[in-house]
């Protein structure tokens, strides 16, 4: 960090969510508030631990989700909540959603998750969900501590900003 | 005239945050980084990066399809 010290705001997120879509909140969330000066903490558990993997494979689903909506030749496509459950629709909507990414010049997961290792994030993976999910240590990006609720708590109680994604 | 450019045209949030961050990290303080975006988000996202992080921002202005920024590098 460029700055340190009492003055220095500080940011804490939990994620919990391991899909393309709910990927951004917290890692444009996590970048931004880096450049701006904080010093951010994110603490990976349940399904957000699939976001610390080498090779990230993330997929959107339309079921449960009335609210998605893709823009499709000037007009939206509602994403059909029942047809999500059909094999292949998933899949779909995924690959629509990875085309306007890029079509937008909205930034990857990957490029996303580098700049906050290079701005000096720190990651906490939890270490309940490696043990749950079985998930191997050298499978997950070098970054990453191994902590569990206790040291996520004792940085909320240190921060400005508390957020659970 | 500014002393650096920085072309964020074309990249959405928060790209253009993170690009001036980091293009203002190289110049010597007090000099100033002029940056070129299409995001309209730009706009406010500007400001409030500036008030946050003691950079001065001195101009900003928007005309076809474009927006231009100039940050003066502070500490």
């Amino acid at each position: 960090m460029e700055t340190s010290g009492s003055e220095t705001k500080r940011l804490s997120m939990i994620v919990t969510k391991g899909t393309l879509d709910w990927a951004y909140p917290p890692f444009i969330l996590a970048t931004t508030a880096a450049a701006m000066g904080l010093e951010v903490t994110m603490f990976f558990t349940f399904y957000g631990l699939a976001l610390l993997k080498k090779k990230l494979d993330l997929s959107i689903t339309t079921l449960g989700n009335p609210g998605m909506e893709m823009p499709l030749m000037g007009a939206h496509l509602l994403m059909p909540n029942l047809l999500g459950a059909l094999p292949g629709v998933d899949a779909m909507a995924t690959a629509m959603m990875k085309n306007l990414i890029k079509k937008k010049g909205v930034a990857s997961i990957e490029d996303l998750r580098q700049a906050a290792i290079e701005s000096d994030v720190q990651m906490i993976a939890c270490q309940m969900t490696m043990d749950l999910f079985e998930f191997k240590r050298e499978d997950m990006i070098d970054g990453p501590v191994l902590g569990g609720a206790a040291t996520y708590i004792e940085t909320a109680t240190k921060s400005d900003i508390n957020l659970f994604i | 005239m500014a002393d650096h450019l920085l072309d964020a045209r074309g990249l959405n949030c928060p790209l253009p945050i993170l690009r001036a961050k980091k293009a203002l990290k190289d110049i010597p303080i007090g000099e100033i980084l002029e940056i070129q975006a299409t995001d309209p988000g730009a706009v406010k996202d500007f400001e409030a990066f500036c008030r946050s992080t003691g950079n001065e921002l001195v101009d900003s202005q928007a005309g076809q399809g474009e927006f231009h920024f100039r940050i003066r590098r502070g500490k």
